[in-house]
């Protein structure tokens, strides 16, 4: 199961409406080993595409470095699908390549850049087999009180 | 002194579960080579026949020193005694 704050649903969901109809990406970090997102980093679509997307091989080597010496590790990877479902593609099956993160997928599909839901699911992608996951949004980012506001 | 090869999770499973690793060689493709020797199975990882002659795979980046191989000789890159190389996969799909 994925536990995410409120605020940082909300910031992924934004990012994905910007960029439609381009692709929208980047992770959510947190605590090596704690599997609490806690640290939104949007990042650039390098591909700059519809129907693709890929961090920039800089910006990578930098995000990687930066979670290093932070004791990180991306918990969330995310990225939107602008005009299919919410579901992990061929390509997103073949080239997943943090078997501890958890995948979330947003479809811009249905309102694009305007006000209105949008799907968003989590998956693990491990060895290209997919298996979807609850999500659970908690109201607070405050670590100590995720705990209780995730059983309400 | 070697060079530190720094191994992405999803490669650790070649290394035991090490972080990094050391190696040695004077270009890329002579350090994977030595790292397979180590560690066998990871150069396939790294690498892929590309019509008759061995690239890096489009979806592996590798940095010496914080450079994008790439930009530098691709598996022709030089290295020296106490380089630095990263591995990381490309987080990418579609």
């Amino acid at each position: 199961m994925l536990t995410i704050a409120q605020e940082i649903f909300h910031a992924i969901v934004a990012h994905a409406k910007r960029d439609h109809p381009d692709e929208a990406c980047g992770v959510v970090a947190g605590p090596e080993g704690s599997d609490r997102p806690e640290r939104f980093i949007p990042m650039v679509n390098a591909a700059g595409s519809p129907t693709f997307y890929e961090f920039d091989s800089t910006e990578l080597l930098r995000l990687y470095k930066e979670m290093d010496a932070r004791d990180e590790e991306p918990v969330v990877v995310y990225h939107s699908h602008t005009a299919t479902e919410a579901y992990p593609s061929r390509t997103d099956i073949g080239l997943a390549s943090e078997p501890n993160a958890h995948y979330v997928l947003v479809s811009t599909r249905e309102h694009g850049n305007s006000e209105g839901p949008v799907e968003f699911r989590s998956y693990r992608i491990i060895d290209g087999v997919v298996t979807e996951e609850e999500v659970t949004i908690v109201p607070l980012t405050n670590p100590q009180q995720t705990e209780e506001a995730s059983t309400p | 002194m070697a060079i530190e090869v720094r191994i992405p999770t999803i490669l650790r499973t070649y290394t035991d579960g090490a972080k990094a690793v050391e190696g040695a060689g004077g270009t890329l493709s002579a350090l994977i080579d030595d790292l397979e020797g180590n560690h066998p199975g990871i150069k396939d990882r790294l690498v892929e026949d590309k019509s008759g002659s061995i690239d890096l795979r489009r979806f592996v980046n590798v940095y010496i020193n914080d450079e994008d191989v790439r930009f530098i000789g691709g598996l022709d890159a030089e290295l020296a005694d106490g380089d630095q190389v990263v591995v990381l996969p490309a987080v990418a799909g579609g």
